[in-house]
Formats: structure tokens, sequence, C-alpha cells
């Protein structure tokens, strides 16, 4: 079966500059992907181009978006109408912001706005589409939906208006849903909580979830494959076993060592940290591979062109030449060696 | 507003930490050798997050939410001077109101001998004119004509301000540009110049009046409009709201106007004054509608008596100041109420 959203090839750009480049990734139903990279990768920018919500400098300037309705049918929405469109957000691909506290409508009740999405979509009376809110508040786990309905956003803490944001994405038992970065805002229990649930409807919804975070522990936990952008371009995309076993991409494997862990007293007061020498600014102006001025292992081959994504393994995608072929080379060492 | 809030990580820390000193105290207290050092925090918060970005919009988004709104009705009913102006607009408005009632007959018409001084007739509390009309029945069918003409003049530029502003400032970009040059080229007309010419053409009478205050008072509720529209439509809840497939006019009188409405209820308060005082402009000119009887038109009629007569001129003028007097008050209480930046929060 096709995937529940193909992207293909997809460059955004802006007038003076292109933050994401020929990136291809796939959701299929019921799977959760994390988009992962760190700020300014482009990762944020991809969820909204697959919405159309770029902003108005912005467009996207090559690729295809294919996405296959509840139907069977596909379109590109990368070139789709309007109107069309419209129909598509919210209905079949809903979205959850990083930010609960600014992304619900201050003067409206939260009952009112999840009853809104239904009546629009659904055409569903106000009376009913008043119960339907009711039902998906306590399907979010509100407690208390029948009371908490009428309640305005800045009656409801930061946990509860994401729970109403992730009711408000579902009313329409989307797809796909997309959550950039929806816990970091939230405290760590909370976040749990968040998570814990969107996976829940994943599941109970047979949605395709797109997880965009910067948070490994959080890819760790929930996605079932990862897909890791540097500087626009995805570098390795792998299922989350292999990426966290057995990493391939420089970039990747930088960032695991940098992430914080809690055994063998790895704490700050007990040495530095890992980190990834220089910024992702100094992928700009790069010719080759844009992590080459920061990778501990750049040859001359880096600088010379974009690598593409090799497959080293089924499902795994490497954009590194000098990772690929020494695995490759390993691979074959063992086939031939035992 | 960053770091107002103090997240309890430092309060729970400092307490753990006293607790740890008592303990310490008490070990000492009874005599045990040594206190293993406490633990040097960090073991406990292993993932502390920053919390100020989940606490820093709360105001904001507190502001304009209906327990806001009661809020702000509070902040306003507890201001005494735009109470003054409630209570005054409510006399006048009742004064308007029951016209009809008290002075059943035309106030056109002649009532008694001209020219009594107020007190001098019981039946003429505030006297009489130079054509014996009775000033006090004018004054009250003066205030249905100055509130009526207030009002839906303002009314009626409202809607044209919030319709262009809102669509200018929405959809941005040429329709933004084409739409604010409208508006600056009403703004460079001169209001009051506009505004007799736009009678002059038409026949004198309350609804042309009504329309012509109307096209001159607009730009400046476009203006407004613009703005908030320019503000509130970059905030994440319309992203949200066009996430969910919400269409234009959805977005823009359902998700954006009410957050926006607040100084623009403000600015009508003083338009419906500003526009009192421009049809008082133009009856004391001779330029208003000739068949009805308003404050301005009394005040032009009393002016050739001022030596002899001044109360003809004085007791309307005085009605005018305490009505646009009233609005402004009441202008300046909403202001205080609901505009943020002057915190009407305590």
């Amino acid at each position: 079966m096709a995937p529940l959203i193909d992207v293909r090839d997809l460059s955004i750009a802006f007038p003076r500059a292109t933050p994401v480049r020929g990136l291809s990734l796939t959701v299929e139903a019921g799977e959760t992907v994390a988009l992962v990279g760190e700020s300014g990768s482009g990762k944020s920018l991809t969820a909204l181009a697959l919405m159309r919500l770029l902003p108005d400098a912005a467009r996207i300037a090559s690729g295809e978006i294919l996405f296959r309705d509840r139907n069977g049918a596909v379109s590109d929405l990368a070139r789709l109408e309007d109107r069309a469109l419209r129909q598509v957000r919210g209905r079949d691909i809903a979205m959850v912001f990083q930010e609960p506290m600014t992304s619900l409508n201050p003067v409206l009740s939260v009952g009112q706005q999840v009853a809104e999405v239904v009546r629009l979509h659904e055409g569903l009376s106000r009376r009913a589409a008043f119960a339907r809110a009711v039902e998906l508040l306590d399907l979010v786990r509100i407690p208390e939906p029948r009371r908490r309905v009428g309640d305005y956003p800045h009656e409801l803490s930061g946990g509860m208006r994401q729970r109403v944001m992730i009711a408000i994405a579902v009313a329409c038992s989307p797809r796909l849903l997309i959550a950039d970065e929806p816990t970091t805002a939230l405290d760590v229990t909370i976040q749990a909580q968040v998570l814990d649930l969107l996976d829940a409807l994943r599941r109970d919804l047979s949605m395709g979830l797109l997880l965009i975070t910067h948070d490994l522990g959080v890819v760790a936990e929930w996605a079932d494959r990862v897909a890791v952008m540097y500087a626009g371009r995805k570098v390795e995309d792998a299922p989350f076993e292999t990426l966290f076993g057995a990493p391939l991409h420089p970039y990747t494997r930088g960032l695991l060592a940098a992430s914080p862990r809690l055994d063998a007293g790895q704490h700050y007061s007990a040495g530095a940290l890992a980190e990834i020498q220089g910024s992702i600014a100094s992928a700009a102006g790069e010719e080759g591979c844009a992590f080459a001025p920061r990778c501990p292992n750049a040859r001359a081959l880096c600088r010379a062109a974009v690598p593409a994504l090799d497959a080293v393994a089924p499902g795994h995608l490497v954009a590194c030449p000098v990772t690929t072929v020494a695995a490759q080379r390993e691979a074959r060492h063992v086939l031939a060696f035992g | 507003m960053h770091g107002t809030d103090t997240f309890p990580t430092g309060a729970l820390a400092a307490k753990s930490l006293a607790a740890d000193a008592e303990d310490r105290a008490t070990a000492a207290a009874l005599g045990a050798e040594r206190v293993p050092a406490p633990p040097s925090e960090p073991d406990f918060w292993p993932n502390v997050h920053a919390p100020d970005a989940a606490r820093t919009v709360t105001a904001d988004v507190a502001r304009l939410a209906p327990v806001g709104r009661r809020h702000a009705l509070l902040v306003f009913l507890s201001n005494p001077t735009a109470v003054a102006g409630l209570l005054i607009l409510a006399v006048v408005v009742g004064a308007a109101l029951a016209a009809p009632i008290l002075f059943p007959d035309d106030p056109l018409e002649m009532a008694g001998r001209p020219l009594q001084w107020p007190g001098q007739n019981p039946r003429f509390p505030l006297g009489t004119d130079a054509l014996g009309r009775d000033v006090l029945a004018g004054l009250v069918h003066g205030a249905r004509v100055s509130l009526l003409v207030g009002a839906s003049a303002t009314l009626a530029g409202l809607l044209a301000g919030i319709l262009v502003g809102a669509t200018a400032g929405y959809f941005g970009g040429v329709v933004d540009d084409v739409l604010s040059k409208l508006i600056e080229i009403f703004q460079t007309v001169p209001g009051f110049i506009l505004l007799i010419v736009l009678v002059a053409i038409a026949q004198p009478s309350v609804p042309a009046i009504a329309l012509a205050i109307a096209a001159v008072s607009w730009p400046q509720v476009a203006r407004l409009v613009r703005a908030q529209f320019r503000a509130i439509k970059e905030k994440d809840f319309v992203a949200a709201a066009r996430a969910l497939g919400f269409g234009h006019g959805r977005i823009i009188f359902r998700e954006i106007l009410p957050n926006a409405l607040p100084p623009v209820i403000v600015l009508a308060s003083v338009t419906v004054a500003t526009a009192i005082l421009m049809e008082s402009a133009l009856s004391f000119m001779g330029l208003g509608d000739p068949n009805v009887v308003s404050w301005g038109s009394m005040i032009g009629t009393g002016r050739d008596l001022l030596r002899t007569a001044w109360y003809l001129s004085a007791v309307p003028g005085v009605a005018i100041v305490l009505t646009v007097l009233s609005l402004n008050l009441i202008g300046d209480g909403l202001n205080e109420a609901l505009n943020p930046r002057l915190g009407g929060e305590g």
C-alpha cells in the first residue's frame, strides 16, 4: 500500500535562502515518524509546508507532497488549490502546535473552539457539535468534560490547554497528525502524559503521526522511525532501534553522544558534556556536505559534492559517503570472512 | 514579564536545603559523629525545564477572556469619573427617549410670550426664545437629534472602518496598499470642510448628515482596526485556525475581530462625542436639517441675541458640553478597563 504521505524532493525557498532542500519523507498509516534536528534545521518549516501554511515570503520551490486521503485518492498538496486545501486541513491532516498558551483563541470557550471544527468539517448542528465537543474533551482525558467545556483557555493549565489543542486536532479523525514540538512548553511530567495521549490516539484512530522534536528522549520512547535533518537536508533515516543502536551519520552520532544520561555519573559537575563543535550557521555557503565543517571524519570528497542518501540496510538511509563506504566494506568483510 | 513568576524549583530547593540543615542540627544535637553532606542537589532535578515559556503569555491571554471582561466591567464601574459619565449620559438618553411624552407638541411651535428668562415663568423653566418657543422642549427634542446623529454616524463609521481596516490588515500586500492610500486620501482632506461639502451637496436631513459624518470619521476607525489586525493575524491561534481549514471570513470575523475590538470600543465612545459636536457645528451654521430642532441650531438662533438673552445659547451649549464630557469620561473609563498597556489587572 502506498504511504499515507509521501514527500518527494521537497525544497522550500525564501527570496534569499533555501532552508529546506530536496527533502523526502514518508509516513505510513498508524506509524509514528520523528523528525529530529536542531533549531534552524528546517523541521518546523517542513511541517508547515505539508499543510501549505508557510509564511508569506516562503514558497515550495520544488517537490511533491503526495497525500492519500480516506478514499484512497492521492493528491499533491504542493499543487492543490486553496478551496480543496481547506477541506484537507483540519479534516485529513491536523496539527498540534508547540505553544498551547497562544494557540487557543482567548475569547472563545474551549467547547466552542472544539465544536467549531466539527461543525465546519462534518456539518453537525450546534447542539450535536457541542455534544461531540464534550466527547472529545473526554477522549483527551480532561476530567469533568461537561463542566470544562465552558471554560476559557486562560482558566486551564498548560497541559490541559495542550489536551484541548489535541482534541481540536483529532476532532475529525484525521489521517495524519503533525505535532510540532507538542511538549516543549510543558514540564516533564505533563510531557509524558501528553505524548502517551498522542500515542494512544494514534493507535485508536490509526493515524499517522509526524512528531517534530529536538528531544531525543521523546524520540526513543515514542517513535517508530526517525528522520534526522541537518541544515535543511535529511542526513539519516532509520527505524528507531537502528538509529539508537547503530547510528551511522556523524551528526546523529554527535547528537546521541551529546544527550545527557543519568547513568555512569554523567552530570555536568562530573565532567563536560559531549558536544558537536561549531554551529549550524557554519553550513552557510558550504559546497558539499553541510556538516563537513563540524565533522570529525570530513574528507576532501565531503566538500566536493552534496552526499546522496544511500541505503546501507533496508529502511536505513544515510547521507555520508565516508560512513557508507566504511559500512559497506565492513559488510563485505563480514560476508567474505564470516 | 519574563521572570515575574518564580517557578517553585527555587523555593523547593531552598526548603530541602533548610530541611537538610535542620537534620544536621538535630543529628549534631544527638551526638552523631558526621552527617553526610547533602548530595549536591543536581541529582534531584535531572530534567528541569525552563518554565518561562509556559507562563509569559498567560497574562495576555487572560486579558480578553470573558472573565477578563467581567473584570474589565468591575474596573470600569469602580472608576468614579466613568460612572459619573455614565449617569450624565443616562439622563440625556432618558430625556431623549421621554421627549414625545414630556413635550408632545412640536418644539418648533410658538408656545408662549417670547424672550422669557429662565425661572420667570413656571410653565417654561428654561425660558422661551425670540419666537416664543419653549427652550426646555427644544433641549429635550434636540437631545434626540444629537444622540441619533451621534449614534448612527458612529455605527456607520464603525461598520465602514472595520470592513476596510480588517480587509487591509488581514490580507496585506496590494490590497493593503490600495486601502491604506484610500484611508490617507480621506485623512488629508480637512474633515469639517469635507463634511460641509457633503452636506451642501446632499439635502440636509438627519440621515444625510449622519452619513456625511460617518464618511468623515471612518478613516480613524479603519486605521486602528488595520493596525490591530496586522498584529493579531500573526498570533498562533490564527495560524492554528488556518491549520484547521477555516476560511478567511471565519478567521476575520470569529477569530480576529473579537480580539481586536476593545480599543475600537474606546474609540467609538469618543467618535460619538465628535459626531455630536460636528452635527452641532453644522446646525449652528444653518446647514442642519431645518425641520428638526437640534442643540446646534438653538445656539445658532440664539447667537443674534447673545448680549441680551445669552441663556438661549448657553443652555444648549451646556447640554452639548455635558453630553460630550460624559462620552469622553466613558471613553477614558473604557480605555482604563480595556487597554492592556495601562494594566487594568491589579
